[in-house]
This record gives C-alpha cells, structure tokens and sequence, in this order.
C-alpha cells in the first residue's frame, strides 16, 4: 500500500507544479497576449482570421452573440460528422471494408463525440476505419474541448468585466484555443507516447502466426495521434474497444502516468488561469483546494476498495492478499502493469475529469470502488471536470454558495464584488440542477421500461441497476465511461457491420441526454456570464463574504456534496452501496 | 452586427478548415514523425523468432499445455482485433464459478511440480480476467509458481529459468508508476531459444 500511495502521491505533485506555469501561458492566450509560440503559430492564426473573415479585435461579442456562434458551430460539425460516419463504406483507409453502422447508432456517436462524450456505443476496431476515426472522431476531439474552454473563457470575462456587455469573440477563442494550447501539447504527447509503444501508422491488421502456433489478428491504425488528444481534451473515446486498458493505446506505466497527466493538467491549470484573468491567485486557488480535496478523497477510497477484493473472489476461496511478488486486489478487468494503485488512480482521475477514458473495466469494480466514480459523476463533474466545463460548472456552484452563504448572514450575496441578483441565481441555479434532472429522468425512463432494458447484461440485479443508472448518469455528464456490459449495437455476424442494429431507444434517449446537458448548461452559463459583465464592481467591505479563504472553501464543498448527494444518494444506495455491502453473490 | 448568414458562412469555413488541419495534416504528420523516429514502437512493437515475426510484444497470446508460461485469463480469446471487458460484477455468481474453476486448473497443472502450492499461494492476476484480454504480463509472483513445471518439462534446472524470468521483467514506470511484470511471450520464446521443444 506504501508503493501504492506514493505513486498517487507522486503523481499529484507533478500536476501541481505544472499548475502556475501552465495556468499563466493560458491566460496569455485567451487575453490575446503574445506567447513564445506567437512567431511560428502567429501567421497560421491571421491567415485563419482572414479565410473566415473575422476582425475579432474589433467584433466583441455580447452572450447572445456568442451563442449564437458557438451553436452555429456545433449544429454544423454535428452534420459534417454524420455525413462522415453515414458515407464510411466509400472511406479511403478502411482496411478491413467496414460499412456504416445502423443510424440510431451514429445518431448517439455524433452527438457524443460533438459534446465531449465520447460514450461508445460502438467498439472502434471492429466497425470504424481509420478514415472516420482520424477525419470524424479526432477532430471532434479537439473542437468540442475548445468549445468548452471557450465557454470557461467567456464566463471569466463576464465575471472580470468593469463594464460593457463584450464577452470576446467566439471565432478568435475557439481559433487560439486549438493553435496555442491543444495543438502544440497534443503533438508532444502523441509523440512520447508513440515512442513508448502506442502504435501509429495506416498500414492494415496484422495477421501473426503465433508462437505456439496460433493465430492472431491485431488492429493497427493511426492511434497515438488520437490517444493524446483524446486525454488532452478530456474526451476519453478509445481508438480500441478497451480504450486505454488495451495496450497499444497505454503499454506501460509509464503511459498510464502520461495519459492521466494530460487529463488533468488543462482542468487544473485552468484555475490558475482563472485567478490571473480575474486579478486574484487566491480565488483561483480556493476553487482549486475545493476540486483537489474531493479528487483525492475518491482516489483513497476506490484504493482501499479495490485492494479488498470482491465477495464473488473470495466466495470462490481466492486469497486477495498481496504477496511477494503480487499486489493481491481485484485483479479482475485490470492490468497486471497498472496494478491496483494505478488502476484506482486512473479510475478517479477520469470520472472526476469528464474524460472517460478506462484503464480498467468499471463494471468489474467491487461495490465501493465503483461508488467512487458514481460520486463523481453525481457531483456534476466539478472536480476538475471537463476541460473547460469542469470550471465553468464549478463557477456556478461558487455562485450558488455565495447566495446561500449570503441567506444565512442576510446580506445581499456578492460574488467577486458583483451583486448576485434575482436573475443571476435564476440561471445559476438552472444550470446547476439540468444535468442532474435529466440523468434521473433518463434513468428512471430506462430502467423502468422494457426498451430501456433491453440494453442490460446484467439483468435485474443491483448491478444491472447500476449498469443502468451509470449509463445515463455518464451520458449527461458528457463523461463517458461505462459499466460496458450495457449495450446499444449488437453485431450478431461480428465484424464490417453487416447485420448489425442498434438498440434504437438507448442510443436516441442516450444522444438526446447528451446533448440537451452539454447546450443547456453551457447556454446558461454564457447568459450568466452576461448577466455580469455589465455589474458594476463594489469594493469588498467589513460585511463581504470572503470568497478566497478556506472558510469559503468547506461552504463550497459542502454544496456541492449536498446537491449531489441529495440528488442521487437513494439512488446510488441501490446499485454500487447494496453490491459494497452484500456478501451474497447474485 | 453579423446575420445568420454570414455565421453560416464563417461556420462552414471554419469546420472544413478545421476538419483538415486536425483530422488529415495533424495526425498524417505524427504518423511520418512517428514512423521516421520510433518506427518499430509505432507498428505494434513485433517480436520475432526463428526468422519471423511472432507476435507483439505488448499484446498477450494463448499458450496451452505444460511447456509455456501461461498468460492470464482472457474473456475473448486473446483477440487482438476485437477487444472486449470480461464485465464480470463484484457479486456475480458467474464470477465465483470462474474463479473457482480456474483456480482449480490453475492448481492442477502447477502442484504436479510445485508439492507445497496451496491456493493461499495462487497470485490474483492467475485467476482473474485481464482487463484487454491480451495482458501481456503475468505477475512476477504467478510466474515463479509456474516456472517449476516449465523447468522440469523442458528439463531445464529452476534457477535458470528464474534468471529468464528476471531478465523479462518488466519494472515500473520510472521506477515508481504501475506495477512490475513479466512479459510472457518474451519470456516463451526466450524459453525456445535455449530449450527449444521437439
């Protein structure tokens, strides 16, 4: 357990001195700031301004405006994706001849790549060239987490504006967010993890003659290129159908510690970034303590759990001890490089990150150890969460904790000395609760209606609950990860698609959720973030309520648990807590 | 003031811009970058014996009968091209029958040669399905269990073939990340070039 804790340890401390550093190179970025980037990158962006015609520097955009874009934008690339996913059969660089899946199935993939979701219904390897993952997939990647940092940024100004209704303009944002900080890293990335042993190239599956005289088939493509944006941008769709327990997408522990690196440095730095853009480090880092003591809070607890063993392993009479030469734990749907500690650590990294991607298979957790990402994912992604999203979401709890704050001393609540009015709390509050209603909606349809059941493998048991309750609650938090028993796509004739169907109520309610809890929120946020912007800003007095001391800190977890554990508390009680509890096999 | 329009317009341009420098110039250049640098890492990391390419070094693959080391359970046959989670639950009763049946299997091929081994002495990772299917490692604890059949069927003494097992260990990530391991098909076919069968 020592080793154990010390990697997790280890690894915190690296993203934490990657926090400054990063946080402010970002904030030079959005300002629209030169950067030491700005002679190589700074012609490729004009030369951008001028093929789209855009004068940002003098078109600010008012939220409404902003929206508009931002939609246009997506509602664009939603169609330009499907058309690429619908036409696959004509794609150059389709070894293996796949035909298009059936088009409940791409309706449910297009909307999750274009939300940052990247839920599978489909397993790459088996049913997408390289042509749909590399034109369609990887690009989403990179476009739906420039849109959720936008976003982020568009807020920020709102809450940092003296005066005006200007929250920037969307084409410049979106332009130097993909230029200056997802480019460049992604190139690092894909190129370190390339050269450990995630595989890049377009060469077709190879058949090898094994060596005790089998046969196997391995799946090729251009992998660590998505690999790097895909954790980057806290997407989390695998290239392979194991996503990043298969190991040419993560073939060590050394690419398991870079993958997890590149999930969280963006949503963390971003704190930074906040501080700086606002004028205050502290505000930042308050925001940033409230995220890390909850991360680290799931990473001990899905640890211990997950060393345990299951009831189903020890009924059976295994010895789960660790021993020389053997960690002990559950060992089963993980890898013997990862381990147990990398396993969890992963585990809690991605679901607190709306990342998704798995090193290890969720629905083989034991009960408590998968109640870590059901928390996580019930706390609506607020710890460190999606690029961009995670904060954004995470502001609006600040807001709400002022205002709650503010009804329990009876003071007009203030948030970085802008008034919080009827309006404001109004739209914070609606983005705050319409991911979570719609996860219980969607849930509740699913498992209580026999097209919603369809989907289960596990049955009607707590853990076919669970496999329920997950699916939609990571669907509408744009997470991803899955308790992957649950199934939208049978392949009845295994590979190219043919004969193929999708189970048409999940992938439509699944494809709605995701998008109806990607826009909605973000449409109430930039509505906030205008709300603000043209607050005059009171100078803090003896009454106002501190924002950047750990006293706020605790007030702002406590919402947050609150909300969450209010929410789906009954809920999770019934799948992962029942499975952690009982020693019954079922 | 924009129309919709002229957002239109913009939009287009920008999603077809983007859908070329990121999806065909982006990845198309890492794939040359990768191929130039890391060429042999990039195309799946294949190791060959006897002449011929054997299989990758980072995907496991099936090994029966008593002269190899085994890898570990796996829920699609070690399948390489269409990969799967076993999705056994905690609590399932499938999931106690596997394990109490390979734990079974496990402790019939291996205490023939190893009098002492009791299941108290059966690492997890033996009995327990990988998360890829195709882990390529065993822990080092299962490979020292099984390395007193391999040695006395190949008719090799043990401690060789314990030195074979630490030189394809495979240690932590900067020493520190993940958990050590032993490659098995380097290890096998290490295996076949100092005791080949036949």
């Amino acid at each position: 357990m020592v080793q154990g804790y010390l990697q997790i340890a280890i690894f915190f401390a690296v993203v934490l001195a990657v926090v400054k550093p990063l946080g402010v190179y970002m904030a030079k970025v959005f300002q629209g700031e030169r950067v030491f980037l700005s002679p190589v990158l700074g012609p490729v962006e004009r030369g951008a301004y001028r093929l789209l015609r855009v004068r940002p520097d003098e078109e600010g955009q008012d939220w409404k405006r902003y929206a508009k874009s931002l939609v246009v934008f997506s509602v664009l690339f939603w169609v330009l994706l499907y058309l690429i996913l619908r036409t696959q059969g004509l794609d150059p660089w389709n070894p293996r001849g796949f035909h298009s899946a059936p088009w409940d199935v791409t309706f449910n993939t297009v909307s999750s790549f274009l939300t940052n979701t990247n839920w599978q219904y489909y397993g790459g390897e088996v049913t997408l060239s390289y042509f749909a993952q590399m034109v369609g997939l990887a690009v989403q990647n990179f476009v739906s987490a420039a849109v959720g940092i936008a976003v982020l940024v568009a807020l920020i100004r709102g809450l940092a504006a003296r005066s005006g209704s200007s929250l920037g303009n969307f084409w410049q944002d979106i332009t130097r967010i993909l230029l200056y900080v997802l480019l460049p890293i992604a190139v690092i990335g894909a190129l370190v993890l390339a050269s450990q042993g995630v595989i890049q190239n377009l060469s077709g599956y190879s058949v090898i003659h094994t060596l005790a005289g089998g046969t196997q088939v391995l799946g090729q493509g251009p992998v660590a290129s998505q690999e790097a944006i895909k954790v980057l941008g806290t997407n989390g769709g695998g290239f392979f159908n194991t996503n990043s327990a298969f190991p040419f997408e993560n073939p060590s522990g050394f690419t398991n510690v870079v993958e997890m690196f590149l999930i969280l440095i963006i949503p963390a730095s971003l704190t930074y970034t906040y501080g700086r853009m606002i004028g205050s480090q502290r505000q930042g880092w308050a925001i940033f303590s409230a995220m890390a003591v909850l991360l680290i809070a799931g990473t001990v607890v899905a640890y211990a759990a997950e060393q345990h063993g299951t009831p189903a392993q020890h009924l059976a009479g295994l010895h789960t001890h660790a021993m020389a030469g053997s960690t002990g734990g559950n060992m089963e749907g993980k890898e013997q490089r990862f381990g147990i500690a990398s396993s969890a650590l992963f585990t809690a990294v991605t679901t607190a990150t709306s990342t998704g991607a798995v090193n290890n298979a969720f629905e083989s957790l034991t009960g408590i150890g998968g109640a870590v990402p059901f928390s996580n994912l019930g706390f609506s992604e607020v710890i460190f969460g999606g690029v961009g999203s995670g904060l954004y979401s995470m502001l609006l709890y600040a807001i709400l904790a002022v205002f709650i704050g503010g009804l329990m001393v009876g003071r007009t609540p203030e948030y970085l000395g802008k008034k919080i009015g009827a309006r404001e709390i109004k739209l914070v509050a609606l983005g705050v609760l319409v991911t979570p209603l719609t996860v219980l909606l969607s849930a509740g349809l699913a498992a209580a209606t026999p097209a919603g059941t369809r989907s289960l493998a596990a049955g009607f048991t707590p853990q076919g609950f669970s496999e329920t309750l997950y699916a939609y609650l990571s669907q509408a938090n744009n997470n991803g990860s899955a308790w992957a028993g649950y199934t939208g796509f049978i392949q009845p004739h295994g590979l190219g698609n043919v004969g193929a169907y999708g189970i048409t109520f999940a992938n439509l309610l699944g494809g709605l959720v995701m998008i109806g809890a990607r826009f909605l929120p973000i449409l109430f946020v930039l509505a906030t973030a205008g709300a603000l912007a043209g607050k005059k800003v009171s100078p803090a007095g003896l009454g106002t309520m501190r924002t950047d001391n750990p006293t706020f800190v605790f007030l702002l977890l406590g919402i947050v648990i609150l909300v969450g554990a209010l929410t789906f508390f009954p809920a999770i009680l019934l799948g992962p807590i029942a499975q952690g509890l009982s020693t019954r096999p079922f | 003031m924009r129309g919709l329009g002229k957002e239109l317009r913009t939009g287009l341009i920008a999603a077809l811009a983007i859908t070329l420098a990121f999806g065909l110039v982006y990845p198309l250049v890492v794939t040359g970058i990768a191929q130039v640098l890391f060429p042999g890492a990039a195309d799946g990391s294949k190791v060959s014996f006897d002449g011929r390419v054997v299989g990758s070094r980072l995907i496991g693959q099936e090994f029966k009968g008593k002269a190899y080391f085994h890898s570990r359970p796996s829920a699609t046959e070690y399948s390489g091209d269409a990969t799967f989670f076993a999705n056994v639950g905690p609590n399932s009763k499938e999931g106690r029958e596997e394990v109490r049946e390979n734990l079974a299997a496990y402790l019939k091929l291996n205490k023939p040669y190893d009098r002492g081994l009791t299941k108290e002495d059966v690492p997890v990772d033996a009995v327990t399905h990988s998360a890829s299917g195709v882990d390529p490692q065993i822990s080092e604890a299962n490979a020292r269990i099984q390395a007193h059949r391999v040695a006395a069927v190949r008719g090799l003494p043990l401690g060789e073939v314990e030195a074979l097992i630490a030189a394809n260990t495979e240690g932590r990530g900067l020493g520190v990340f993940g958990e050590p391991g032993v490659n098995v098909l380097e290890l096998n076919v290490a295996l076949e070039e100092i005791a080949p069968l036949k």
